[in-house]
């Protein structure tokens, strides 16, 4: 067991190697990530043994994932932002042939307009695919979760793909300290993958989901799957707990931070939720009874869980990286589902922060909380908030203005060569 | 904890500066955290990258408000509004400038608060493959401002940073990172960790509500298409090439067809570079068939470019 910086991408590229993956099908260009790239070295140099093919798509990665695990060997593949859009219609349909594989997900900000920026729209939008989703905060947990995702997928009562998202930049380029487990505790941990009846074969072929069926069928097919992924919950809990006997960390469906006697709380996904603890110790510091709540599966949603820890609290601020446009927080809505008809359900609040990596310092948290209470000694929830600032506006008017005269001057220019 | 920031362009190597001093703490007993932030340009861009390291596990994350240290890998930066140099600084922020000019100088120039320390630039860089020691040399005047990284710790750092590019390159960027840790110690500066923020008393954040926009206006639309030409690009140079003509054979294809930014334009059967937005990537010296394109340290064609 060593412990040593690595960026969330090698972390990720460890999981899938400790897990000793046997085929990575791979789209090798822009967005795909250094996860790929770490994973190829390793098989060029024989440090591990595995097959990566290179496809001309995501849409055409994901096929191949999910066609390779239908076979019966373990697979992972990796994509970012626009990928995962691209792969979109082959998420739903793999999911759909219950074959079990892991594919890492690098969240970045979706155009138009276009940033590189970590946001959670490209996640969320694969939230009803029927692919299980785990979502990181350190780099330590995207090595982990890879590891708990092939045990989870592969399990008889579950059997579906799984995504473990990380956060661009935040994780996928930021290196922290990370244990690395031994191969040998690992194997322990996540023995080969029993395929049991799972036998795609070139020498006896099989048609994966193809005939077209009447809603009566299909009905019974959609709702296994969503059984399946409902099963996971408690087959999350079982592994979480045979990871800590394993390695000694836990990681929760539902971390719960600094919650025991909280009158408030944060609720937040992925890394900037490790921002939020930053403030919930120093709101601690300064007497406030403060904690934070993360999913870190949002796919099965720990619906029960949710319910007890948020329930009997005075006040609950939901911070969505993420925008439904008509709607708003995603997260936001989900925890309201959640609470719907609870007793001693708590004041709901919605901000929205962080929408293409745009900074949440710890004055807008401090501020939240703030808020929170002042809704308490209302007694209503305040509207939605969009985490944004008078000077962001007026930079984004100063742009507006250099534009304004620079298309004014453009069409006077074109306007006099017209003349001419 | 402390909080560290290295401004630099794409290329002089600031990702691994960050990270040699990272790997620097975290040899010696630290938590830490490092990365780079760039956005979709590359080579002669700004960049930074930071660095945190803290006795306790890391909660803070992304970019660095306020730092405790500031290193300027390319002095040019300075007065790049974009770089955003100087941004978050106060009277207890150390400001480290690899730079020719000296500190009184920069102190006449910045309304800096805090204290300047100049790392003298080396020797005029002629050869291009000198570049990437910039790095090494910043992660190694950094380490010196924060005493509680050793001599020995850097070194590992280094080793375990760059031991990957070969003895010949660790080597000199060793002796380039020690060199200057042995400089910067001499001038007995020290970084001093930041405070946390304080939940009793903060300046509210400005928040407003964001007014409907109509699409005319809210649309994220380019309207001026042409204006990549008002962007002089040529600012991001670090190396220039420079046609020899009495060498060129005129072949009118070569250069202005593989340079990425068709920054050589092709006038009667000559081409000529135009320099406003040539960003020096250098791929026409490496097209170029009769070689006849060299590429000259931007410093020293800029001081020559003076004189004539």
């Amino acid at each position: 067991m060593t412990r040593r910086l690595m960026t969330g991408n090698a972390a990720a590229a460890w999981g899938a190697r400790l897990a000793e993956v046997d085929y990575i099908p791979a789209f090798p260009i822009t967005p795909q990530t250094e996860i790929i790239e770490s994973l190829s070295e390793w098989i060029d140099r024989e440090e591990m043994p595995g097959r990566m093919v290179t496809l001309e798509s995501e849409h055409s990665m994901i096929t191949a994932a999910g066609s390779a695990a239908a076979t019966g060997v373990r697979v992972f593949s990796a994509t970012s932002s626009q990928g995962l859009l691209y792969a979109m219609e082959m998420l739903y349909t793999v999911s759909g042939w219950r074959a079990p594989f892991v594919l890492a997900n690098v969240s970045r900000g979706l155009a138009s307009p276009i940033t590189l920026e970590p946001d959670h729209n490209d996640i969320l939008a694969a939230r009803d695919s029927g692919f299980l989703q785990i979502h990181c905060a350190t780099c330590q947990e995207v090595l982990d979760s890879t590891l708990i995702a092939y045990k989870l997928a592969e399990d008889p009562r579950v059997r579906l793909p799984v995504i473990v998202n990380l956060d661009g930049f935040y994780l996928s380029f930021t290196r922290e300290p990370v244990t690395l487990p031994e191969q040998e505790k690992v194997r322990d941990f996540l023995p080969p993958f029993d395929a049991e009846n799972m036998m795609f074969r070139a020498s006896s072929p099989e048609s994966q989901a193809v005939a077209v069926l009447g809603g009566g069928p299909y009905s019974y097919f959609r709702y296994e799957t969503h059984l399946a992924a409902q099963n996971a919950l408690a087959v999350y809990d079982e592994i979480a707990d045979e990871f800590e006997q394993h390695f000694g960390r836990r990681h929760d469906a539902l971390e719960s931070y600094r919650c025991e006697d909280a009158e408030y709380l944060f609720v937040m996904m992925g890394s900037f939720a490790t921002k939020a603890k930053e403030a919930v110790d120093r709101l601690r510091d300064a007497g406030w009874a403060i904690g934070l709540v993360r999913p870190r599966l949002l796919r099965p949603l720990p619906r029960e869980a949710l319910q007890r820890v948020l329930c009997n609290r005075s006040a609950v601020a939901v911070v969505d990286q993420n925008l439904s446009m008509g709607m708003g927080g995603v997260l936001h809505s989900e925890v309201t589902s959640v609470l719907y008809g609870q007793p001693n359900a708590p004041l709901l609040a919605s901000f929205i922060g962080g929408l293409g990596g745009r900074d949440i310092p710890s004055e807008e948290f401090f501020q939240i909380a703030t808020v929170l209470r002042d809704a308490v000694k209302q007694g209503s929830a305040p509207p939605p908030r969009l985490l944004y600032t008078g000077n962001e506006l007026r930079e984004v008017r100063n742009l507006q203005a250099i534009a304004k005269v620079e298309r004014t001057e453009l069409e006077r220019d074109r306007g006099e060569k017209d003349d001419e | 904890m402390y909080r560290i920031r290295f401004h630099g362009r794409g290329g002089q190597g600031m990702k691994t500066a960050s990270r040699i001093l990272g790997s620097a703490f975290f040899l010696q007993g630290y938590e830490v955290q490092d990365a780079p932030r760039y956005g979709a340009e590359r080579r002669g861009a700004p960049i930074f990258a930071f660095v945190r390291a803290d006795k306790a596990p890391i909660n803070e994350r992304g970019i660095i408000v306020k730092p405790d240290l500031i290193i300027v890998a390319d002095d040019t930066l300075v007065p790049v509004p974009a770089a955003g140099v100087m941004g978050g600084a106060d009277e207890h922020t150390i400001l480290l400038i690899n730079s020719h000019t000296d500190v009184a100088e920069w102190q006449g120039r910045l309304n800096y608060p805090g204290p300047i320390v100049v790392l003298p630039a080396p020797e005029e860089v002629t050869d291009r493959a000198e570049m990437p020691f910039v790095g090494a040399l910043c992660a190694g005047a950094a380490a010196a401002l924060c005493h509680v990284i050793n001599r020995d710790s850097l070194q590992q750092a280094i080793e375990q940073e760059l031991g990957h590019l070969g003895s010949e390159i660790l080597k000199k960027n060793r002796q380039r990172a020690l060199h200057a840790f042995d400089l910067i110690r001499e001038t007995r500066t020290e970084v001093v960790e930041g405070i946390v923020a304080d939940a009793t008393a903060w300046h509210a954040p400005e928040w407003i509500e964001l007014p409907f926009d109509d699409a005319r206006t809210a649309a994220p639309v380019i309207h001026a298409a042409d204006n990549t030409d008002a962007l002089k690009t040529g600012s991001w140079r670090t190396m220039r090439p420079v046609i020899d003509y009495q060498r060129c054979n005129k072949c009118w294809w070569v250069c202005s067809t593989f340079c990425p930014d068709g920054a050589i334009a092709v006038e009667e059967g000559t081409p000529v570079i135009d320099y406003d937005h040539c960003k020096g990537c250098l791929v026409c010296v490496a097209q170029c068939p009769p070689h006849a394109i060299e590429a000259v340290a931007e410093h020293t064609a800029a001081a020559e470019e003076k004189k004539s």
